[in-house]
């Protein structure tokens, strides 16, 4: 455990001490800022009243951004120990290798939990905007939504950064498999009459249909927490056969 | 400290060690010595869990590589080739992650102590990518020390530093390997012959010698080849002096130079100079040839088939021309 944790701090402060982390800050903020503005402007303009108080407009462009920038998060993780030869330092510790790839883990996840907090001042701000504030139910069914998501994508991330020393192949993998999760599953269950395992399958669903409406399920919880699980083991198995390669 | 027993490593179709053997003491500096390719980064990789070997068994601090690989690993201080650094992270950070993996009490006084070790007190704060090759290659022992390693695995500590740094890093590694078993390599011979308390000489993943410096020079100086120089024409000189009794090699050197190898032990001088002057050739130089540990390692991992030239108890004749390297 303590070497998880060790692991995953050494993470955590690379991303501040590399600018990774601002410019996501940056993007984000940005990104969700105009847009949250945009549909308070909408509102005030339209209907010469304060927006609806619904924060799906900050969840939704968060949880799209996100999509394109997990990958981005795990890209470096193992990637770049294997680039830097610094991975020969890690095996040879006296560290699992389940724990270096959770520690990984938990690095980027604690990084998008500070990146995903940042947001919650948007919808504070709706929230002092209306009367008698802004839902809460949705707000944090929503939030947990964002979170969960992350952690399968980071989960994703991780492994695949296991298999390459590029970053670049390691983000593009990334992103490809999170594409078919994402959005591959969710179209093929909609061919025909609908396919409900696709339909199960689609991480997206779970999220749009049910977390972000207020809704926490518990399958969706469950299959978040073993894709998370499974995708991490898938990585763990990837740095042991590294060894036998 | 370290035994080794029939340890074997393929990669695919290539056998990058085969079947080595031999054990390193407490309190010993071992020399690995071999030119590039021969093994010696596979073997280290190897005592340090870094990977498994194919086949045979390793001990290090008494555990077993394979099925206690964690404990080893707490006991082992490994510097890769390349030291693996993290160049955005300061000198300490870096110590501190490493003493923090290993569970270690009180890092700052341990990393202050290290730090000292390796003269680096002043540069804590440094960030690695600012750090010259030299100051570089003392964090990477640092952080291989940090732990008080029983068991410390220096790969090729030295390369790429310059000469005053080169003398510095020797003689920390000789501070070190006074209370710990040390195993190193190198490609450098009078590094060997400098620090180690005993030499492998590693050659296509096999042991080609195995001694002290001191001695491995001393049992082959001025014994077993014979220098050899004649003038005109030299067709068959080679089928001639091959004819001599106890002559087990002839290598021409060109320009009528060869280079003759012969049995240990004995003087053939004046028999081959006979065989020579009696074959009708113009002799001109004859003497013996004095090696130096660099003639021993040249002899002994040159591709051609060799003389027996080291043949003792301890020493094992690995000189096939099939190696199965070529596989």
């Amino acid at each position: 455990m303590r070497n998880i944790w060790t692991i995953a701090q050494k993470e955590y402060k690379a991303y501040f001490s590399s600018f990774t982390a601002y410019l996501f800050a940056f993007v984000m903020l940005l990104v969700v800022g105009v847009l949250t503005a945009e549909s308070i402007v909408y509102s005030l303009s339209m209907f010469g009243q304060v927006p609806p108080p619904d924060v799906q407009v900050v969840i939704g462009p968060v949880m799209f951004l996100l999509v394109f920038a997990s990958p981005a998060f795990t890209m470096r993780l193992i990637s770049e120990e294997q680039r830097l030869g610094t991975i020969e330092l890690l095996l040879t510790a006296p560290v699992r290798d389940a724990e270096l790839v959770v520690g990984k883990w938990l690095g980027s996840f604690l990084m998008v939990l500070t990146l995903v907090s940042v947001t919650l001042i948007y919808p504070a701000a709706l929230n002092l905007m209306t009367s008698p504030g802004i839902d809460q139910g949705p707000m944090i069914s929503g939030y947990l939504g964002l979170l969960l998501v992350s952690a399968v994508f980071l989960s994703i991330g991780v492994a695949v950064s296991s298999l390459f020393s590029n970053q670049g192949a390691s983000y593009i993998i990334t992103f490809g498999v999170i594409v078919v999760f994402w959005w591959i599953f969710g179209i093929l269950a909609q061919v025909g009459d609908g396919n409900p395992v696709m339909r199960f399958l689609d991480l997206a669903s779970h999220f749009y249909d049910d977390m972000m409406q207020g809704v926490i399920t518990l399958r969706g919880v469950v299959y978040y927490l073993c894709l998370t699980a499974g995708f991490l083991t898938l990585g763990t198995v990837s740095v042991e056969t590294r060894r036998w390669r | 400290m370290i035994q080794v027993e029939g340890l074997t490593k393929d990669y695919g179709m290539r056998r990058a060690i085969d079947n080595l053997t031999f054990h390193a003491e407490k309190g010993e500096i071992l020399g690995f010595l071999g030119p590039n390719g021969a093994g010696k980064t596979t073997t280290m990789r190897i005592l340090c869990g870094y990977m498994p070997p194919t086949s045979g068994v390793a001990k290090v601090a008494g555990f077993d590589i394979m099925d206690q690989s964690l404990e080893v690993r707490k006991r082992v201080g490994y510097m890769p080739e390349t030291v693996p650094l993290y160049p955005d992270m300061s000198v300490f950070e870096y110590l501190k992650f490493m003493a923090d993996l290993r569970h270690l009490p009180d890092v700052e006084d341990r990393i202050d102590e290290v730090l000292e070790v390796v003269h680096m007190t002043d540069r804590s704060e440094s960030l690695i990518s600012s750090l010259s090759k030299g100051m570089r290659q003392r964090v990477g022992v640092a952080q291989a020390v940090i732990h008080k390693p029983e068991v410390l695995i220096l790969d090729e500590p030295t390369i790429g530093l310059d000469p005053a740094q080169i003398v510095d890093v020797r003689n920390m590694i000789r501070e070190l390997g006074k209370e710990r078993t040390v195993l190193l390599s190198t490609h450098i011979l009078s590094e060997a012959q400098q620090i180690c308390d005993r030499v492998l000489i590693i050659n296509k993943g096999r042991i080609a010698a195995e001694d002290t410096p001191e001695r491995l020079q001393a049992r082959l100086t001025g014994s077993g080849r014979v220098f050899l120089k004649v003038k005109g024409d030299e067709d068959g000189l080679e089928a001639t002096v091959r004819k001599v009794s106890g002559v087990l090699t002839v290598y021409s050197e060109g320009d009528g130079a060869y280079e003759v190898g012969t049995v240990a032990g004995q003087d053939l001088r004046p028999e081959i100079a006979r065989a020579v002057v009696k074959g009708g050739y113009d002799l001109l130089e004859i003497s013996p040839v004095g090696m130096s540990l660099e003639d021993i390692f040249m002899q002994l991992t040159r591709d051609e088939p060799q003389p027996p030239a080291v043949s003792d108890e301890g020493f094992e004749e690995e000189h096939e021309q099939d190696s199965p390297e070529t596989a």
